[in-house]
């Protein structure tokens, strides 16, 4: 790798993660606005127009708030857990591939920090990872309700992980590579040889799952019961004050910015849009790049859409409901799933 | 036991049948729900922009009022005050001195005049004991104020504005 | 090179903190950071199949689970109850062997010759896959049957109770 790669992925490294930052800082915003449209109200709007300051009104707030920390708790794990946090979230869009190759002249451009081959189960780890920040969070705060907050994150974690992993392998099973730009580029286009391209159509069941257990994961309604107000006060960030608070709120949007990307990538055909050879062929490609960018975007801020909208209509679960969907239900429907397509692959293959 | 009205009900719950236990569907209908909401017309009025209709016994902020001619109508006789179940009404009367007719209606007036809005509790019995239609509570909502002294209101805030102006 | 010393280093020096740490809570985490820098190792061998599964089962859910039952513990008492001599005894004379052994077995052995892969994209996820189903398959398969009875076992010993209760 000479030095110009390396200068163009530092740039794009500080690159996605201030859009990441940024996505996540307006996703406070956006949740703030969509949930009063889905109220019937305005939602704010006094700081700048339609209130686009807002989130920046927070965020002073947030740094200009006391900083607490409790007599009784570990001081040290205290911050360890929302750093901890906030770096899991952030390091998760490292291998998600953001569009095609740029090409100047004899430069190529990758849009893509790091493609290692085994991206998925990368984002996978991450994505387990996420845990410790709530954990340790939680244990530090020397609170029952930190505490309780804490205990469920991990069994909640730890049971949809399973059912997320299984869908994840029937859709290996379809794409075989674990690359996340392979899965991407296999998704060109949108129609090839007769059947869609992107694997949502290949594996609606597989989709169902994997965004049921994204739910779980980024802790979002119904499965937030780790910061359950109605019974927890506040759950694992009971304790937090300040802009350690601010990191675990942020850590979540960040989580579900990169579910978002990710669900994109591996089901909704990521960068790749309709008619893009075509487009191809009267354009230059590098602008067919650059709007595949763009609607990469645009399909990520539908699923945090979809995330929000899907919190404000559906009342949160009690636990042992969430215990029983996570076990009885979807680590079954995964298990038949990764059967189904099995059985369909031989057959196709034959 | 049995039922003396007949209007009972016996609750049944059936077990759910197969769309019902999969949950998606009621998801799907109350995505919908949601989503018809969410293109529908806010019903927010932004306050201090937008105000909306008082109801026409709206009791509101005080005014102590003046006649035709613009002088002010109270007397301090001070019925207002004891009418007053919250005790929030207190005054000063003074003695109208020569050249002040165009001022003061009658011959006493108050040349002090507090409502503490903290205390009021806007039942407008001042407003009915009254003999001298000199107070109503036909102003607007108290604004709020950082500090506690700055909820007694004088004659500065309560008086109407002079006629000429 | 150097980067292996140096990691090499972390791993023994956050393994004798998961031992000498007083606080089990602690203790785990530092376990954490072992495994964690097992997973850089595998890296560094260029196995990114077996570091980044190392990575998912040891630090994202072992651990997590191994986090949770201490979390249930109360550690503020001194629950553990002091070990009679006999025992202490006992872990002596077991660790003196155990060491012993380990000394013999150092001078027992030469140096032994540094292992170089004849393949150094061995540790690659489609490589892996193809030598564990085509020359290892039937002790992967065995493997996996051992695995799933000692789940079914779980399962038995876990429901046992509740039916007899």
């Amino acid at each position: 790798m000479d030095t110009a790669q390396l200068i163009f992925k530092l740039i794009l490294v500080v690159a996605i993660f201030a859009i990441s930052l940024l996505i996540a800082l307006y996703s406070t915003y956006a949740e703030r606005k969509v949930a009063a449209f889905f109220q019937d109200r305005l939602g704010p709007n006094r700081a700048g127009p339609y209130g686009l300051l807002q989130p920046f009104a927070d965020g002073i707030k947030m740094f200009l708030k006391e900083e607490i920390i409790p007599t009784n708790a570990s001081a040290f794990l205290f911050i360890a857990g929302p750093s901890l946090a906030i770096l899991t979230a952030c390091i998760g869009s490292a291998v998600i591939p953001w569009g095609q190759k740029l090409t100047f002249g004899n430069t190529v451009i990758d849009l893509q920090v790091a493609d290692i081959n085994v991206g998925i189960l990368y984002i996978f780890g991450v994505v387990s990872l996420g845990v410790y920040g709530i954990m340790i969070g939680g244990w530090a705060s020397n609170n029952k309700y930190s505490l309780l907050g804490a205990i469920r994150a991990a069994s909640q974690n730890i049971s949809y992980e399973i059912s997320m992993g299984l869908a994840i392998i029937a859709l290996l099973l379809v794409t075989g590579t674990l690359s996340l730009r392979g899965i991407a580029e296999q998704q060109h286009g949108f129609w090839a040889n007769g059947y869609f391209t992107w694997n949502v159509f290949k594996q609606p069941l597989g989709f169902l799952l994997f965004i049921i257990c994204a739910f779980a994961e980024t802790n979002r309604t119904p499965f937030d019961l780790p910061e359950c107000e109605t019974e927890l006060v506040g759950g694992y960030h009971t304790e937090y004050s300040s802009m350690k608070l601010g990191f675990y709120l942020f850590s979540e949007y960040i989580n579900m910015f990169v579910s978002s990307a990710v669900m994109a990538t591996l089901y909704f055909g990521g960068y790749n849009f309709p008619f893009m050879d075509m487009l191809s062929k009267i354009i230059d490609p590098n602008w067919v790049t650059i709007i595949g960018v763009f609607l990469f975007f645009i399909k990520i801020a539908c699923f945090i859409f979809f995330f929000m909208w899907v919190r404000w209509t559906i009342p949160r679960f009690r636990y042992d409901q969430l215990m029983d969907l996570g076990w009885k239900t979807l680590i079954p429907l995964a298990i038949a799933n990764i059967v189904i397509t099995g059985i369909v692959i031989t057959f196709l293959n034959r | 036991m049995e039922s003396l009205s007949n209007k009972r009900k016996v609750l049944i719950q059936k077990p759910l049948n197969f769309w019902e236990r999969i949950y998606l569907p009621a998801i799907v209908k109350g995505l919908s729900i949601t989503m018809s909401h969410f293109f529908r017309k806010p019903v927010t009025i932004q306050y201090p922009e937008q105000k909306r209709e008082f109801s026409e016994n709206f009791r509101g902020m005080h005014s102590l009022k003046r006649d035709e001619e613009g002088r002010e109508r109270c007397t301090a006789c001070g019925l207002c005050a004891l009418s007053c179940p919250a005790e929030a009404i207190s005054m000063i009367a003074a003695e109208r001195k020569k050249g002040e007719e165009n001022l003061y209606r009658e011959e006493k007036y108050a040349a002090v005049y507090e409502i503490n809005m903290l205390r009021c509790i806007f039942c407008g019995l001042c407003e009915e004991a009254c003999p001298k239609e000199a107070i109503y509570l036909d102003g607007d909502i108290v604004p709020s104020e950082y500090l506690r002294k700055d909820f007694i209101y004088g004659k500065d805030k309560l008086v109407e504005a002079p006629l000429n102006q | 090179m150097s980067t292996f010393y140096f990691i090499a280093f972390l791993s023994v020096f956050f393994s004798i903190l998961v031992i000498t740490a007083k606080n089990p809570v602690h203790s785990i985490l530092y376990l954490i950071l072992t495994f964690f820098t097992f997973t850089i190792h595998y890296i560094l061998m260029n196995a990114q199949f077996l570091a980044i599964v190392n990575f998912i089962v040891y630090m994202g859910a072992i651990l997590v689970l191994f986090l949770y039952t201490l979390m249930l513990i109360n550690l503020n008492k001194d629950s553990e109850p002091l070990k009679s001599n006999l025992v202490k005894v006992a872990a002596y004379i077991g660790g003196a062997c155990f060491f012993i052994t380990i000394v013999s077995a150092l001078k027992a052995f030469n140096t032994s010759q540094l292992v170089i892969l004849t393949n150094p994209n061995l540790g690659l996820v489609k490589n892996l896959g193809k030598i564990l189903f085509n020359e290892y398959l039937l002790p992967f398969e065995v493997s996996s049957i051992l695995l799933l009875s000692a789940m079914v076992g779980a399962v038995l010993l876990a429901t046992k109770e509740t039916k007899t209760a």
